[in-house]
């Protein structure tokens, strides 16, 4: 009998393993997959290390800063700052036709830059910044959370290019919602880009998943890699445990999921349909280029860059195709301000990432799956050169990853990469011992999702809702 | 243990869940969320700490005993008096 059973060994369920296993919790955690880490993982291939999502941990905040979701997750899991030693980006920039904002680690970049592009929204711009709710207001109960983001920033942003240029990196980085977004999610967004900013380990995301595994492993708790859930069994209002795919069963007192909220329902033996229509709709494919020389060597310095080809900002699922391919990002990960001793990645690296339809990419025959890599890989690069140097004739080696790959990392619906857009803020399942983390949940990101995992465990999992008692019981 | 351990023992936990913050200058009498950035969760690592290392149950009704120094030794030494220092 376990005290708690975690269902999916990403960043949240990790955390959450770990918070559990501190306070004497006996704790599985269970992951279909052969590797950990979901979303955020990373592979071997060719004799090279890739990252799979990691561009930028958002959220950056210098060692010893008390406030924050970095430091409250390096407080909670007690780790120490160095544990990650991050390195802030270089600087990031938005690109839309005839004008680029640049932005870093301090906003005061970013303002300086729109006081001189957009003069007639710097002022709306300090006042939007001001009424940005608090991490402490977000837990979806204040009025304004699912405001439409759009509608708060036609109030305050005069300029309507300066709207979308504000929007794209923040719907790019954490939106699960197709064409607007919640206000208190663009106040996380806006939080985690413009105000804490990006930073990176030069390990890249193994960094982070190595040390959370190696703290939950020595605190007792158990990783089983290849067990995915195949159902959760429920008598009444409760789960009592779970079914593995090979049939082995598992008792819990309590189940708290990192499989998104319908992948969760669906597994609940006690619902015999799932509403697919709420799960999320956005996908991406990643093109990937090794290339033999340091980007900066031939001229381009940007960490990020977040590229749209027309004035206003399409970001929903594409209508024709795989991918649309009018906006996108690109991510050098070379671009880090590493440390002069730990030096710097041996390849070149630019990643483009572009919106994708899953359903077409997992239609594909397998010969033309392979083919269509190859030229969205091919239209993605063309895309993005126009916003940054050609860098073509450099490249060694490509990888592509797909919404195939995405769906086969997190058994996303859709392979979602953000989830579903409607959020479960609370945690709280239709059952009074199944609770939620992770994207579903509603923070997204590393950092978003970690935090996640530690305060749902907290909320629900360390202390028993009659308040007779906390943590493990016998 | 004596109220004095039992504040060291505070300070060991305060050191744990917040390495960052100058314990030497705390003052018992102040509140600590003035004196140290401590939050919801922070407080909840508290109580947890003391189960954990000392099996104490602290029920949520009485949480607001762990204000200060001064207050949480006060509450904790009848449930900690016969807990033999390690």
């Amino acid at each position: 009998m376990y005290d708690t059973i975690i269902i999916g060994a990403g960043m949240s369920g990790l955390a959450a393993g770990i918070r559990l296993a501190h306070f004497d919790q006996r704790v599985c955690i269970l992951e279909r997959h052969y590797t950990i880490g979901g979303l955020n993982s990373f592979y071997r291939l060719g004799g090279r290390d890739y990252d799979v999502g990691l561009h930028a941990m958002t959220n950056f905040a210098r060692p010893g800063t008390k406030r924050g979701p970095l430091a409250k997750l390096i407080r909670q899991l007690r780790f120490r700052w160095e544990d990650f030693k991050l390195a802030e980006q270089i600087g990031s920039s938005i690109r839309f036709p005839g004008v680029s904002l640049d932005f870093g680690n301090d906003i005061e970049l970013l303002e300086s830059e729109i006081a001189t592009h957009f003069p007639a929204s710097i002022d709306g711009f300090y006042r939007l910044r001001q009424s940005l709710l608090d991490y402490d207001d977000l837990d979806g109960d204040d009025p304004n959370f699912c405001r439409s983001a759009r509608s708060v920033l036609n109030e305050a942003i005069p300029d309507p290019l300066l709207r979308e240029m504000l929007l794209c990196p923040l719907m790019w980085y954490g939106n699960a919602r197709q064409d607007d977004m919640d206000f208190g999610q663009f106040c996380i967004m806006f939080r985690a880009c413009y105000l804490e900013g990006f930073a990176r380990p030069l390990k890249g995301v193994r960094v982070i998943l190595k040390n959370l595994v190696r703290k939950f492993r020595g605190l007792g708790g158990e990783l089983k890699l290849r067990s995915g859930v195949a159902r959760i069994h429920v008598e009444g209002q409760r789960a009592v445990g779970v079914v593995l795919d090979d049939g082995t069963e598992l008792c819990g007192r309590r189940i708290l999921s990192s499989a998104g909220s319908i992948e969760t329902m669906r597994m609940c033996d006690d619902i015999t349909e799932v509403d697919t229509a709420r799960a999320g709709q956005l996908s991406f494919i990643e093109s990937i280029s090794i290339l033999d020389r340091q980007p900066r060597e031939f001229g381009f310095d940007r960490t990020i860059v977040f590229y749209n080809d027309c004035e206003s900002f399409h970001w929903r699922k594409p209508e024709v195709g795989l991918c649309d391919t009018r906006t996108g990002v690109i991510c050098s990960p070379n671009n880090y301000r590493y440390d002069a001793q730990d030096g710097q990645l041996a390849d070149g690296v630019i990643r483009i990432t572009t919106l994708a339809d899953h359903d077409r990419w997992c239609q594909l025959p397998d010969l033309k799956y392979q083919a269509e890599k190859v030229a969205q890989y091919e239209a993605s690069v063309e895309s993005a050169v126009r916003y940054m140097p050609d860098f073509r004739r450099y490249t060694i080696d490509t990888d592509v990853f797909t919404p195939k790959t995405i769906r086969r990392f997190t058994w996303h619906d859709n392979g979602a990469v953000y989830g579903a857009p409607d959020k479960h803020w609370d945690g709280k399942t239709h059952l009074d011992n199944v609770f939620l983390c992770g994207t579903d949940q509603g923070f997204v990101g590393i950092v978003g999702a970690i935090v996640s995992g530690i305060s749902i465990a907290n909320r629900h999992c360390l202390t028993d809702a009659n308040g007779t008692g906390i943590g493990p019981q016998g | 243990m004596t109220p004095a351990e039992i504040r060291e023992e505070i300070i060991d936990i305060l050191g744990d869940i917040a390495p960052d913050e100058n314990l030497d200058e705390l003052v018992d009498e102040k509140n600590f969320r003035e004196q140290l950035e401590l939050d919801s969760m922070d407080f909840l690592d508290i109580v947890m700490e003391l189960r954990k290392r000392h099996r104490v149950q602290i029920p949520e009704e009485d949480y607001g005993n762990l204000a200060s120094m001064k207050t949480t030794v006060d509450y904790l030494e009848p449930k900690m008096r016969d807990i033999i220092k390690a």
